[in-house]
C-alpha cells in the first residue's frame, strides 16, 4: 500500500494538532497562532495534493481499517480511506481553508482574540477533514459532531452579542435534531448489517452484499430497510447542510464573523451534509430491482423545494451576508437535488463548483463590510464600484459563477443537475422548480450587486462618512485566487469532456464533442442561459438602471408588490412558526419539570427530613424520659439501699454485738450439720 | 458430779444471773465479785489450785475493784431504762447461743472421761513449764502488762492545760 | 451426763448469761462485766477439757488459763479506762446515747 495511504491520517491529524498547541499559547502570541494553523492546514494540502495524485493513477478504493473498542469477543474498528471522491473533497477543504485561513489574518487582524480565532479555525479543519476520509459511520459521526461543536463556538465568537449567542445556540440545537436522526440511523444499520465500516474487503455496510441484504428487507411504511435509513442519515444531513424545514440557524449563522460564513457555512461544513449523502450513497439508491429508491425521491423533493423556497427568500433581504446565506442554502437544495437525481458525480460537481465562488463570495462580502468600516445593510452601499475594484472585479465573476452565466463554473454544474432533472423518470416538477430557483438567483444576485456597486454612495445616517477603502494584499490575494477557479473550475466536468465525473465515479473517459448532441443537452443549455439573461435583465432594469439614490427610498420590488416583498423579507415567517409551537411545547415541558421537581422530588426530599426530625425528636424524648430516668432510678435505687444499709451502722456497738451473736449461731450450726452430713 | 461442785455451779449461776440484771451497778459488780468466787471454787473442785487461787487474786481482788472504781467515777447508776424489745432480741439472742452450744456439747460423742490421776507437784511443773516451754508467752504478757498499765494511765489522764 | 459434759454445759450457760447482759444491758460498765463473765466461762471450758481430756500432766490448759487471767486483766484495765475517759468527754457512759460512729 502506498506510503500516502499509509499516512492519510496525518491530513486531519495536523490541524488538529495545531489546534491543540494553539489553544495553550498566550493571547498575545498571534504570529505564532497563525503560522501553526496556516502551515498545518498548508502541509496537510501538499499532503492531500498527493493524496490526490495517487487517486489519479489508482483510481480503485484503498482503505486502512484498524481496530478501536473491544466490547466482548468483537471489535469495533475504525479505518480512513481513499478514493477519488475522498481526494476531491480533501483537496478542496485544504486549498479553500489555506486561503480562508490566510484572509482571516487580515480580516480579524484587529480582533483581540485573533489566537482563540485560529484555535478553533484549526480544530474546524482537522474535524472536517476526518469527516472526509473516515471509513466507519461512527468516526464519521464523531468528527461530525466535532464540526458542529466548532461551528457553535465560531458562530458564537463574539459571545458578548446576545444575537451571537443566541444564534450559536440556534445552530447548535436545529443541527441537533437532525444528527438524533442520524443517529437512529446509525444505529439501526448497525443492528441489520453489523459493521458500520464502509469497506472492509467485502464485509462493510457499503458493500455489495450488506447492500443487497438491505435493499431487500422490508421495513414500516412500504420502504426497504435501505430506504429507511438512508431517510434517517438524510435527517443529519438535511440540519446539516440546512434544508428546509431545517435551515433556519444557517441565515442566523451570520452572526459569526466573515471568515467563518466562508468556511464553514459556504464551502465545507455545509456541504458535511451532500458529502455524507454522496458517501452513502450506495445504500441510500439501492432498490431490489432497479428503479429510484424511496429515499432519492425524498431527498430530490425536499432539495427542490429548498432551492426555490430560499431562493425566494433572498430576493427580499438586505444584509449582505444573509443574501448569501439563503444563496447557500438554495445551492444546498441544487446540490440535494443533484444527487438524488443525478447521481454522485452531479451533485459533487456542484458542490466543489459551489464551494469555490460561494467563499469567493463571502470573502469578498468580508472584504466590503472591512472597507465600509463594519457595515452590513447594502441600503447603506453603493457605488463601491470604483472604490473598491479588486473586489468589485472579484465578486462580479463569483456572481456570475453563482448565477450560471455560460463558461463560467456554475454554468457547468448547475446545467448538470438540471439536465438530470429534466431526464428525471419520477417526475419532472424539480426541474421546473429548479429552473425558477435558477432565474431568482441571478436577479437577486444582480439585485445585490446593484444595491452594493453601482448608483451612488448612501452611507448610513447615524454613522459618520468614513472613507470607503480597498482591503489590503492580504485579503485581496485569496480573492483573485479563488476567481481563477471560479471561473475555470467548471472546465473539468463540461459534457464534452467529464473528467470529473469520469474520476468520480470510475468511468472511463472520452473526449467527444458530440456529446452535446446527446440528451437535449444543447437545448437545455440554451434554455438555461436564456433563464439567466433574464433574470439579471430584469435585475438591472428594477435596480440598475436607476438605482435608488438615498437609503430611505423604499425598494424597488417594494413598490411593486409591497405585501410579498414584506412577507418574503420576514423570510416567511418560519421562525415565528417554530417559536410557536415547538419552543412553546419546550417551555410548557419544562415548566411541568419545574413543577415536579419544585413539588414532587422536593416534597419527597422534605418528607425524609421531616421523618428524619421526627426520628431525632422520638429518639431525644425517649434518652430523656426512658433512658436517662432509667438511669436515674438505678443510680437513685443504688443511693436509697445504701441509706438502706448504712442504718445497720447505728453506732450502737450492742447491736453489733448481737448480730455477732447471731452469726456465731448460724456458724456453728453450719458446721456442725456440714460434718453430720 | 459430786454434790460440791453442784452446789458451786449454782452459787456462780445465780450470781451471774443477779450480775446481769441487778439495778444498781454497785450491787452488779458485787454479784460478779460472788461468781468469780463461785467459780475459783469450782476450779479448785477441778484440781487446779493455782488457778483457783490466781483467779481470787486478779479477778475478784483487782478486776472487781477496779470495776467498782470505774463506777464511783462515773456516776451512772442513774435510771437504767430498758427498752422491752432490746431486751427480748438480745435475750433471744443469747438463749440461740446457748441452745447451739448446749447441743453441740450433748450431741458431740465424748470419750469416757478417764478419771486421770492428777499430777503430783503441780505447782513446780507450773512454773517449770513457764519457765522452759512457756518462757515467750510469758514475756509477752510482761510486756503486754506494761503497755496496759501506760495505756491505761494515758487514756484516763486528764487532759492537762498546759500549765506548770 | 459425764463431769465433762456438767462443765461445758455451766461454762455455756455462763457464755450465754454474760452474752445476754451484753447485749441487754444500756450502761458500758456492765457490758464489760458481761465480757469478763463471758472470758471466764472460756476459763472454765479450759479447766474442764484439762482435767478430764488425754495428758493433764502436760499442763496445757492451766498454762492457758494463766495467761488468759493476766490479759484478761490487763483488758478491764484499758476498758475501764476507756469508760471513765468517755464518761469525761460525753458525760455518760449510756451506751444508746454513744451513736456517734454510725455510718
Amino acid at each position: 500500500m502506498a506510503w500516502i495511504v499509509q499516512y492519510l491520517w496525518l491530513i486531519p491529524v495536523l490541524p488538529a494538532a495545531a489546534a491543540a498547541l494553539i489553544a495553550f499559547a498566550k493571547r498575545s502570541q498571534r504570529r505564532l497562532a497563525a503560522t501553526l494553523a496556516i502551515g498545518s492546514l498548508g502541509v496537510s494540502l501538499a499532503l492531500a495534493l498527493i493524496a490526490f495524485v495517487h487517486a489519479l493513477a489508482h483510481p480503485a478504493m484503498e482503505y486502512v481499517n484498524f481496530q478501536w473498542l473491544q466490547f466482548g469477543s468483537e471489535w469495533i474498528k475504525f479505518g480512513w480511506m481513499l478514493d477519488p471522491l475522498t481526494a476531491v473533497m480533501l483537496v478542496m477543504v485544504t486549498f479553500v481553508g489555506l486561503l480562508i485561513f490566510i484572509f482571516s489574518v487580515g480580516y480579524m487582524n484587529h480582533d483581540e482574540n485573533f489566537t482563540r480565532f485560529f484555535c478553533f479555525l484549526s480544530l474546524f479543519a482537522g474535524a472536517m477533514l476526518g469527516v472526509v476520509i473516515a471509513n466507519n459511520l461512527l468516526l464519521l459521526f464523531m468528527c461530525w459532531e466535532v464540526v458542529g461543536l466548532t461551528s457553535y463556538l465560531l458562530i458564537g465568537f463574539w459571545f458578548h452579542k446576545p444575537e451571537a449567542a443566541a444564534a450559536a445556540k440556534k445552530a447548535f440545537i436545529v443541527t441537533r435534531i437532525g444528527d438524533l436522526g442520524l443517529f437512529l440511523g446509525m444505529m439501526w444499520l448497525y443492528h441489520l448489517s453489523g459493521t458500520l465500516l464502509f469497506y472492509d474487503n467485502g464485509l462493510g455496510c457499503l458493500e455489495h452484499s450488506a447492500v443487497a441484504a438491505l435493499a431487500t428487507r422490508a421495513a414500516a411504511l412500504g420502504l426497504t430497510a435501505a430506504s429507511g435509513i438512508g431517510l434517517l442519515v438524510f435527517c443529519g444531513a438535511a440540519g446539516k447542510s440546512g434544508q428546509v424545514p431545517l435551515h433556519v440557524w444557517l441565515p442566523d449563522a451570520m452572526e459569526g464573523p466573515t471568515p467563518v460564513s466562508a468556511l464553514i457555512h459556504a464551502a465545507t461544513m455545509v456541504a458535511a451534509g451532500v458529502f455524507l449523502i454522496a458517501r452513502m450513497y450506495p445504500l441510500i439508491a439501492a432498490t431490489p430491482n432497479g428503479g429510484v429508491s424511496a429515499a432519492l425521491e425524498v431527498i430530490a423533493w425536499v432539495g427542490a423545494i429548498t432551492a426555490l423556497f430560499a431562493a425566494c427568500i433572498a430576493v427580499a433581504q438586505n444584509d449582505i451576508k444573509r443574501i448569501l446565506a439563503y444563496s447557500t442554502v438554495s445551492q444546498l437544495g441544487y446540490m440535494m437535488l443533484g444527487l438524488a437525481v443525478g447521481g454522485v458525480a452531479v451533485g459533487m460537481f456542484h458542490l466543489i463548483t459551489h464551494a469555490f465562488f460561494k467563499a469567493l463570495l463571502f470573502l469578498g462580502a468580508g472584504s466590503i463590510i472591512h472597507g465600509c468600516s463594519e457595515e452590513q445593510n447594502i441600503r447603506y452601499m453603493g457605488g463601491l464600484r470604483k472604490l473598491m475594484p479588486v473586489t468589485f472585479a472579484t465578486y462580479a465573476i463569483a456572481m456570475l459563477a453563482l448565477c450560471g452565466f455560460p463558461l463560467f463554473a456554475g454554468f457547468w454544474s448547475k446545467d448538470e443537475i438540471l439536465n438530470s432533472a429534466h431526464l428525471w423518470s419520477v417526475a419532472s416538477a424539480p426541474f421546473y422548480m429548479g429552473a425558477a430557483g435558477a432565474f431568482l438567483t441571478a436577479f437577486y444576485m444582480t439585485r445585490q450587486v446593484c444595491y452594493v456597486f453601482f448608483g451612488q454612495r448612501r452611507p448610513a445616517p447615524h454613522s459618520a462618512a468614513k472613507p470607503v477603502h480597498e482591503s489590503p494584499a492580504v485579503m485581496t490575494w485569496p480573492l483573485i485566487i479563488l476567481s481563477i477557479f471560479a471561473a475555470l473550475l467548471g472546465f473539468v466536468g463540461t459534457p464534452a469532456w467529464p473528467w470529473f465525473q469520469a474520476f468520480v465515479e470510475g468511468h472511463a473517459l472520452t473526449f467527444s464533442l458530440g456529446a452535446f448532441a446527446e440528451n437535449g443537452t444543447v437545448p437545455l443549455m440554451v434554455v438555461s442561459t436564456i433563464i439567466v439573461i433574464v433574470g439579471i435583465g430584469i435585475g438591472w432594469w428594477l435596480y440598475g438602471r436607476e438605482p435608488i439614490a438615498h437609503s430611505d427610498e423604499p425598494d424597488a420590488l417594494e413598490r411593486l408588490q409591497p405585501a410579498i416583498f414584506r412577507a418574503l423579507g420576514q423570510r416567511l415567517y418560519v421562525d415565528e412558526l417554530y417559536n410557536l409551537t415547538i419552543l412553546a411545547f419546550a417551555h410548557l415541558c419544562a415548566r411541568v419539570f419545574d413543577w415536579t421537581d419544585r413539588w414532587v422530588w422536593n416534597g419527597a426530599v422534605h418528607l425524609v427530613a421531616i421523618g428524619t426530625k421526627t426520628v431525632a425528636r422520638f429518639d431525644s424524648l425517649l434518652d430523656a424520659h426512658a433512658i436517662n430516668a432509667g438511669f436515674d432510678t438505678g443510680c437513685e435505687s443504688f443511693s436509697v439501699s445504701g441509706r438502706l444499709l448504712s442504718r445497720l451502722q447505728n453506732g450502737r456497738s450492742q447491736n453489733y454485738l448481737r448480730v455477732l451473736g447471731v452469726a456465731l449461731v448460724v456458724l456453728v450450726l453450719l458446721l456442725f450439720w456440714g460434718r453430720k452430713g | 458430779m459430786s454434790v460440791p461442785f453442784l452446789i458451786l455451779a449454782a452459787i456462780t449461776i445465780a450470781a451471774a444471773v443477779a450480775a446481769m440484771t441487778l439495778r444498781k451497778l454497785v450491787h452488779c459488780a458485787l454479784a460478779l465479785a460472788v461468781c468469780l468466787v463461785g467459780l475459783a471454787g469450782l476450779y479448785l473442785d477441778l484440781g487446779a489450785e493455782f488457778v483457783g487461787l490466781a483467779q481470787v487474786l486478779v479477778y475478784v481482788g483487782a478486776v472487781v475493784i477496779l470495776i467498782v472504781f470505774a463506777i464511783l467515777l462515773t456516776r451512772s447508776d442513774e435510771h437504767q431504762s430498758h427498752g422491752s424489745s432490746r431486751i427480748l432480741s438480745g435475750v433471744a439472742v443469747s438463749a440461740c447461743v446457748f441452745g447451739v452450744l448446749a447441743w453441740a456439747v450433748v450431741t458431740s460423742g465424748t470419750k469416757e472421761s478417764p478419771n486421770a490421776m492428777l499430777p503430783q507437784g503441780a505447782m513446780k511443773q507450773i512454773g517449770v513449764a513457764l519457765m522452759q516451754r512457756y518462757v515467750l508467752p510469758l514475756e509477752i504478757v510482761g510486756l503486754l502488762l506494761t503497755a496496759a498499765l501506760i495505756g491505761a494511765v494515758v487514756i484516763a489522764m486528764e487532759e492537762k492545760q498546759n500549765t506548770k | 451426763m459425764t463431769p465433762l459434759n456438767g462443765c461445758l454445759l455451766i461454762s455455756a450457760l455462763l457464755f450465754s448469761i454474760g452474752l445476754g447482759g451484753a447485749l441487754t444491758r444500756r450502761s458500758a460498765i456492765l457490758v464489760l462485766i458481761g465480757i469478763e463473765l463471758m472470758l471466764n466461762a472460756a476459763n472454765l471450758n479450759f479447766i474442764a477439757f484439762w482435767r478430764y481430756g488425754p495428758h493433764p500432766e502436760a499442763m496445757t490448759g492451766v498454762l492457758f488459763v494463766i495467761f488468759s487471767i493476766a490479759i484478761a486483766a490487763a483488758e478491764a484495765a484499758v476498758g475501764l479506762a476507756l469508760i471513765v475517759s468517755i464518761y469525761r468527754h460525753a458525760k455518760t457512759t449510756d451506751l444508746s446515747r454513744l451513736d456517734s460512729m454510725k455510718g
